[in-house]
């Protein structure tokens, strides 16, 4: 998430491949270590949405389509 | 007679550099900071409209279907608290958040009404690629609600906490309680009229 713009595709790729995976690994951990939050929006119990925050790439579900990274929070005034 | 005044003047220069060279260097940097160039982002409501679309087809895409009507129809997604044993104050009752866009979260008693806490929060992207470090505001809500529904405690803890009428008016937020009863109402009679359809022959 970008203000002023939105949604910004950063990476994508099939994990079954190796230099995929290893490509948004990469990526991850250069988002994680620019400041941002991650997370895994998913189907919980009772078809229910909701987010799964992940701190590393091993965090994430195999089968996540995406990981959406944003501003982390602050306190506000 | 002539080498002799260079000569001292090189000395005199010379002694008096150390008081001299910060002042020259200050002159400079003011200098170069008038000649400097500032880039200024212009603020372009058509690029502001675009991605305020593109986050909203994100948040529709991520939350549920009834949390993306209820954006949709009344300007706010309802989250449900999850911490075991309901909230402090709300005496272990269920308690849920209302999640308003470059707004406070407001905790409140779902069976009550009754207001807890407003939790002060942003989430400002300090590269302010566009010049404001404010994100859309489906982005917003969609930010607050990855962070309620993910990690609930961490978002709280980072919120700045105010009884409630700190930003929001309690009575516009009460009001929009009642409007989400309506609504949800009015939407479980609309399924039940479907569903007898269905059943119908």
């Amino acid at each position: 998430m970008k203000p002023g713009y939105g949604e910004v595709l950063i990476a994508e790729g099939e994990l079954e491949r190796a230099d995929d995976e290893q490509r948004l690994i990469e990526e991850f951990r250069g988002q994680l270590d620019a400041g941002l939050w991650a997370a895994v929006p998913m189907t919980a119990h009772a078809s229910q949405r909701e987010a799964r925050m992940v701190r590393s790439f091993n965090d994430i579900p195999r089968d996540a389509e995406r990981v959406i990274f944003f501003p982390r929070a602050a306190g506000g005034g | 007679m002539l080498l002799a005044l260079a000569a001292t003047a090189i000395v005199a220069l010379a002694l008096l550099a150390d008081l001299i060279a910060p002042w020259i260097e200050q002159v400079w940097a003011r200098h170069r900071a008038r000649r400097r160039r500032v880039p200024s982002v212009i603020y372009d409501p058509g690029r502001e409209l675009r991605a305020e679309q593109r986050a909203r087809a994100l948040l529709r895409s991520c939350v549920g279907e009834e949390e993306w009507a209820m954006y949709h129809d009344l300007g706010f997604i309802r989250v449900w608290g999850g911490q075991a044993g309901g909230f402090g104050d709300a005496g272990g009752a269920p308690y849920a958040y209302l999640v308003y866009p470059h707004r406070p979260i407001v905790a409140y008693v779902p069976q009550t009404h009754r207001l807890l806490n407003e939790y002060c929060v942003a989430f400002p992207d300090d590269t302010a690629p566009y010049g404001s470090a404010r994100l859309p505001d489906s982005d917003d809500v969609l930010a607050k609600w990855m962070a309620l529904t993910g990690d609930e405690r961490r978002l709280i803890s980072t919120a700045n906490m105010h009884l409630p009428g700190r930003q929001l008016d309690p009575a516009r937020v009460t009001r929009d309680l009642w409007r989400l009863s309506q609504w949800e109402r009015a939407r479980m009679r609309r399924a039940a009229a479907s569903e007898e359809i269905d059943a119908a022959p």
